[in-house]
């Protein structure tokens, strides 16, 4: 099968999903009665219908080619990063800073992937943009609270820049055999990570009762994590021949990205709740902001990055 | 107007700006909308914050002095916004600068209004001028409503060129209520408050 002909029945596969989904949810919706249980209802099937979407958009994106999708992610970066300064206090002092990170350092870390320049781009956000940016910040002469601005932005741009820009940097890693078929394992990543993210919502919420974190993000139950992490480590074996790993590498790799993910979603949560705030945004109706969609991916990205790199690339 | 697309389209970019009808829903009623000033994004957050049938009715009012020099601006603020110029500076102590809003309220159209007069760099807005309260008494069935724009002081503030995207919610509060008899001061207070709740 061709690279192009595997993509087709992917998107294939998750259209068939997502009808099963819609279905089940109109269907739910028509059996139940209770308050409660039709806010639950509702919320699932705004959740599906923006699964629609996401995936419409991705679709295209991947069959527009390499540029299309760097740019995707730069505009996922934007609004990213758009969400957390909302949620960050920052001072007038940071406004140089906060404007450079949007307009200079997103373009910049994405244009480094779609030049193929990893050494660049791997160093650019820890090492310059850490650097020049407080510096920009302090010459406006704001030391009130200084550093607790300066961390705050730092990790905003880590997490919604640097992690995030690690998806499409897949596109630039070099591996042996799958030329030209690396959109395929972005593709496998994000897949499982998100499929992880839904089992553990759809686990949760039929058997979920011990509570693994309650203060910091309520919605993670053990049975949720363990039904989800299996069943999306399951789904990253039963699709190895997509990827350039054999069905127990797929395993591995799927199973790296899926606890990776699970941090991601507890950590920023956490941070989410020591800014304040429940959700990072509104935008994508049933799953809250941007950030409450990304937030596994960005910690997944780096660590499934670079492991593909180290073993299995030129 | 191609401009006017252009602006709203790259303020919901920079800082969203979708609305959030709190006290009341959007309606055809002749409206004066007043709200916290604090950047030059201000006006168009408003203005596309509003369904596209009501926005064609509704001016926002901008400064002579400011938004009144240069081709660029003149053209942004005149065909762009659709805006009427208040001079601000009372060149001609014997003219009334209120009587261009006067016009478009005539008119039957709203209007958009940021009583404080020039931009503030806080969250919460300053006194507000004398313009809104003679206006409301000159026009005793058009509905106050205050406007809180969020997060615009981080955005652009005044004095900076590029903006900090942030997402800004325009919540739009309940028409204020008509008092009579009610003093330039207190009804001043009582207006600012509407949008001091709002924040």
């Amino acid at each position: 099968m061709s690279p192009q002909d595997k993509f087709l029945w992917l998107i294939g596969g998750i259209a068939a999903l997502l009808l099963i989904a819609s279905i089940a949810g109109w269907l739910l919706g028509l059996r139940i009665k209770s308050d409660q249980g039709r806010a639950v209802i509702g919320n699932l099937n705004a959740r599906v219908r923006a699964w629609w979407i996401m995936v419409a958009v991705f679709a295209v994106a991947f069959l527009l080619g390499k540029i299309a999708t760097i740019i995707l992610f730069a505009i996922v970066s934007f609004f990213a990063l758009r969400e957390f300064l909302t949620l960050t206090p920052t001072r007038a002092g940071d406004h140089r800073a906060l404007s450079l990170a949007f307009f200079v350092l997103i373009p910049v870390q994405y244009y480094l992937i779609g030049i193929e320049w990893y050494a660049l781009f791997s160093i650019f956000i820890p090492v310059y943009a850490f650097l020049l940016l407080p510096s920009l910040s302090a010459l406006a002469e704001d030391a009130e609270h200084f550093l607790e601005r300066s961390a705050k932005i730092q990790w905003g741009i880590m997490v919604t820049i640097y992690c995030i820009s690690h998806v499409p940097a897949l596109l630039l890693l070099d591996i042996p055999g799958y030329a030209g078929q690396n959109a395929l394992l972005l593709f496998f990543m994000l897949l499982v990570v998100q499929m992880s993210d839904v089992l553990q919502y759809v686990f949760g919420k039929i058997f979920g009762k011990t509570k693994i974190a309650p203060v910091v993000s309520p919605s993670k139950t053990v049975e949720g994590f363990v039904g989800g992490a299996a069943g999306a480590t399951l789904i990253g074996a039963a699709m190895w021949w997509i990827t350039p790993f054999n069905p127990l590498q797929a395993a591995g790799m799927a199973f790296v990205a899926v606890l990776m993910g699970f941090l991601g979603g507890l950590v920023l949560s956490a941070v989410k709740r020591s800014l304040g705030a429940k959700d990072w945004g509104t935008m994508i109706r049933g799953h809250g902001g941007m950030m409450d969609r990304m937030d596994s991916v960005s910690f997944a990205a780096p660590i499934f990055f670079h492991l593909t790199r180290y073993f299995f690339s030129a | 107007m191609w401009l006017s697309k252009l602006l709203i389209g790259l303020v919901r970019i920079v800082v969203g700006a979708s609305p959030r009808w709190i006290g009341a829903g959007p309606s055809p009623a002749q409206r004066i909308y007043f709200g916290n000033h604090s950047s030059h994004i201000d006006t168009v957050a408003l203005w596309s914050a509003l369904p596209p049938e009501l926005r064609s009715r509704t001016r926002p009012v901008a400064a002579a002095d400011y938004w009144g020099k240069g081709a660029v601006r003149r053209y942004v603020v005149l065909k762009g916004l659709n805006a009427v110029l208040i001079d601000r500076s009372r060149g001609d102590p014997s003219a009334d600068p209120l009587q261009p809003l006067a016009e478009v309220l005539e008119r039957g159209d709203s209007l958009i209004l940021f009583p404080e007069g020039t931009r503030t760099p806080q969250a919460l807005p300053g006194p507000f001028k004398a313009g809104l309260f003679n206006l409301a008494a000159r026009f005793p069935k058009v509905e106050l409503v205050p406007v809180y724009l969020e997060n615009l002081h981080r955005s652009l503030p005044k004095g900076t060129v590029f903006p900090v995207p942030l997402i800004c919610t325009v919540r739009f509060g309940a028409p204020m209520e008509r008092i009579a008899g009610e003093g330039k001061e207190a009804f001043l207070e009582r207006a600012r408050n509407a949008v001091v709740e709002l924040a």
